[in-house]
């Protein structure tokens, strides 16, 4: 698979390996960034379908009122099932450990990570903790029917298996624990000579804070969740009330962590972007260092709003309207990141390529999903809409419209690099217009929907909601069918496709120097950083060298 | 250069890079501790009399005991370290089995202080235990679940040190390769650590 004509070894990662075995043995007990990347890459892209698929079941379900196809206790377990994976099993780990796994070496210039084989250990704990969430499935007693939030008292009480998917939680927040320490470790050791700190491509900023939000917050939830298994098991006292508990704060610690989380999926997703943007408008960023900033402002901010997830639960005035203000600050450094994108873009010479196109789709989807937040963010209104459709229709829009959304867009945009492939191109645009318009079907009537009053998680619904809910179950055909494809012209791509070139969309961040797929070692030697991340300057030397 | 298939992957050797993982990792130990603290206070807050009376009951004896063996187990681990940049092995063998061994006891100081509050009935779910107020339920709940969890990282700790032991023995620790101990003797510290604010929050305030 590999070109390149130079006289060192030209052979790809792919035909060498870290250890003495050949074939799937040297897969599973590599310690190459790379390929761990790549094996995070299809357990994780498996169970996002996992995932879809119930999300695809509960959406048939409620196609008319009534029973359709489940009963009320399966769609319960289905909601829960479906948060539980695309949560913990997508969309967290999903960037960071794909892409930061294999991209962030090679854009600091280092030959791996600081701990390869904890990385082999994380992923393995990865892989652990996703089997232990569908175990439950298949055991007796039923799956998890709290929703993925777990709340107490219900999740003390509820027969059905609550442990599994619990300890599941634990065991993939130290998977996030292990890989963001790894990360920081290696941002801090491993860089190649000449790169400072504001040399780093942006993507290596936003994956370097949020490792550090996944070493802050994910203890907090590690022991919450614990606390919560102890308490299944042994009936010890801390949060159910019948023994004194408050579960109030079990809502507390939660939040401390999966509102932080949040941060963890979107932070690498604004990362992505900003390496994007300038490859395809061929200029240097706008703001470097006000984009590298504003992803540790978020991370920092991001600490201090947890309890807007509670404004309903019982807290002080005093609280509430604190907890308000301070997620309006979080608008700020994310508003910062969108102007410097589109300064960017201002008076770029721009080639809207399959990767361009996904971005423009974040964009505008993450923008309608950030604005309604503010909605769920001031007090008065989120006290109309709070727990409604409109939350459901939120969520999706940043999470699947923004980070989901650029997990396509770097697929698109890297698949060259990691494959040494090219996918068809005139597939991959039509694909984001049926993306967009699956989306927009699928989760725009909810907003609708849950400013009429529509609760979530319920199995039921009122006539009058009929004719809404019948649009977005079909739009969910379409966005499920679309996935596949994009899924099936990918793998085709990776047997039938065309040699990519070591530089196809022209960009000038270290991972575009070296040969695709890279060599085991990356770098024949390890380069000396001179440019500024995105000086366009370089692509004529880079022409040369090639 | 030659090339052989698969023996080019060279494993870099960075000790200050191995150290700065390891006070990550630790950092991550301190904040999960942390939740429980905050539990902790939390509660305290809400429940000063059941938590002073509950107190009341725990053996400080015991509790004090185990704080010397620990806090001096800290120690000879640290002393072992020394002992091994000074090219003693035989010392630092002797040092790290010592530490062990002040582990083990403090285990088994906790094995009989839990199963003397077992027969009083005072266990998590106990009828004794339900019948009382719900401070005093909580104040037991995490006391086991606090002073388990740190048990836990003991057993864990123990572990790891006789590992060491073995490392340190087939000399895969040598005296100018020696992180691996290091790094080892900082998560001992770090359960040293955080005994001592388990000690005084369940045994001392009163
Ligand atoms: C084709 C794709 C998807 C479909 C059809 C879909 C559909 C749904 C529906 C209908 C619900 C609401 C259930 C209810 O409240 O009654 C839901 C909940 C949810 N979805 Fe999705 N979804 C999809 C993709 C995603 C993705 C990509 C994510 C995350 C990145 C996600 C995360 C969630 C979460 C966290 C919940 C809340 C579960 C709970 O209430 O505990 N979904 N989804």
């Amino acid at each position: 698979m590999s070109d390149n004509s130079s006289t060192v070894s030209t052979k790809s990662f792919y035909q060498q390996s870290t250890n003495k075995y050949s074939g799937i043995l040297s897969w599973l007990l590599t310690v190459d960034h790379k390929r761990i990347g790549l094996m995070y890459l299809v357990t994780i892209g498996f169970f996002f379908l996992v995932g879809v698929t119930f999300g695809v079941l509960i959406r048939l379900e409620l196609i008319s009122p009534g029973p359709t196809l489940m009963d009320a206790q399966t769609y319960n377990s289905f909601f829960t099932l479906h948060g539980v994976i695309m949560i913990f099993l997508f969309i967290i780990p999903g960037l960071p450990a794909i892409f930061g796994n294999f991209f962030l070496p090679l854009q600091i210039g280092a030959r791996d990570v600081a701990f390869p084989r904890l990385n082999l250990l994380s992923y393995y704990l990865y892989v652990t903790g996703a089997i232990l969430a569908l175990l439950a499935v298949l055991l007796p007693g039923g799956a998890i029917d709290t929703g993925w939030t777990f709340y107490i008292p219900y999740s003390v009480r509820s027969s059905t298996n609550i442990s599994l998917p619990l300890l599941a939680a634990f065991v993939l927040g130290f998977s996030s624990i292990l890989t963001g320490l790894n990360f920081i470790t290696t941002v801090h050791r491993l860089r190649a000579p000449g790169m400072t700190f504001f040399k780093m491509p942006l993507f290596v900023w936003s994956t370097y804070a949020t490792a550090w939000i996944q070493i802050i917050a994910t203890p907090i939830v590690g022991i919450t969740i614990l606390l919560v298994i102890i308490e299944r098991f042994f009936g010890v006292g801390i949060f159910d009330p019948a023994l004194g508990g408050d579960p109030i704060l079990f809502q507390h610690l939660f939040w401390i962590y999966s509102h932080p989380a949040v941060y963890i999926m979107i932070l690498p997703a604004m990362g992505v972007v900003s390496e994007i943007i300038p490859t395809f408008a061929r200029r240097t960023i706008f703001g470097y260092k006000a984009i590298a900033m504003s992803s540790l402002a978020i991370a920092f901010v991001g600490y201090l709003v947890w309890a807007h997830h509670m404004f309903t639960s019982g807290m002080s005035d005093e609280a509430r309207w604190i907890f308000s203000l301070l997620t309006f600050l979080v608008a700020l450094p994310s508003g910062v990141k969108i102007f410097n994108w589109i300064a960017t873009m201002y008076k770029g010479s721009i080639d809207p390529k399959a990767p361009f196109l996904w971005v423009m789709n974040f964009i505008f989807l993450f923008s309608i999903g950030g604005l309604t937040g503010l909605v769920l963010g001031s007090l008065a209104t989120d006290i109309h809409v709070h727990d409604t459709y409109f939350v459901v229709a939120h969520f999706h829009f940043v999470m699947f419209g923004g980070t989901g959304t650029i997990f396509f867009a770097a697929l698109h945009y890297w698949f060259p690099k990691m494959f040494g492939r090219m996918y068809n191109a005139k597939l991959a645009n039509v694909s984001i217009v049926f993306f967009f318009v699956g989306f927009m079907m699928l989760y725009f009537p909810k907003f609708i929907m849950g400013y009429m009053g529509m609760p979530r998680r319920y199995y039921d619904y009122l006539p009058q909601f009929e004719p809404l809910q019948q649009i977005s179950t079909v739009g969910s055909w379409i966005l499920a069918s679309t996935i596949l494809f994009i899924f099936s012209y990918l793998i085709y791509a990776l047997f039938k496709g065309p040699k990519a070139s070591s530089n196809p969309w022209g960009g000038v961040t270290l991972e575009w120097h070296i040969s695709s797929p890279p060599t085991l070692e990356n770098f024949h030697e390890i380069p000396t950083i001179t440019h500024e991340p995105y000086d366009f300057s370089q692509l004529k030397e880079m022409q040369h060298d090639a | 250069m030659t090339h052989s298939e698969n023996a080019v992957y060279h494993v870099h050797r960075d000790d200050v890079g191995a150290k700065m993982g390891m006070w990550l990792f630790l950092f991550t130990e301190v904040l999960l501790f942390g939740g429980m603290f905050l539990i902790y206070a939390v509660y305290r807050y809400q429940f000063p009399d059941q938590f002073r009376v509950a107190a009341m009951e725990l053996n400080t004896g015991i509790g004090t005991l185990n704080t010397v063996i620990l806090l001096t187990s800290s120690l000879t681990v640290a002393l072992s370290i020394a002992a091994m940049q000074k090219k003693n092995k035989f010392l630092s063998i002797l040092l790290l089995s010592i530490t062990i061994l002040f582990a083990l006891m403090f285990m088994v100081n906790k094995y009989f202080e839990w199963s003397a509050k077992f027969s009083h009935g005072i266990y998590p779910g106990s009828e004794e235990l339900l019948n009382r107020p719900d401070g005093q339920i909580l104040f037991y709940g995490l006391y086991y679940v606090m002073t388990g969890l740190h048990g836990l990282h003991v057993i864990i700790g123990v572990i790891i040190l006789i590992f060491m032991l073995v490392f340190i023995i087939r000399n895969k620790i040598t005296f100018n390769n020696y992180v691996k101990l290091e790094n080892s003797g900082l998560y001992w510290h770090l359960v040293d650590l955080i005994w001592i604010f388990l000690f005084p929050l369940f045994y001392l305030i009163q």
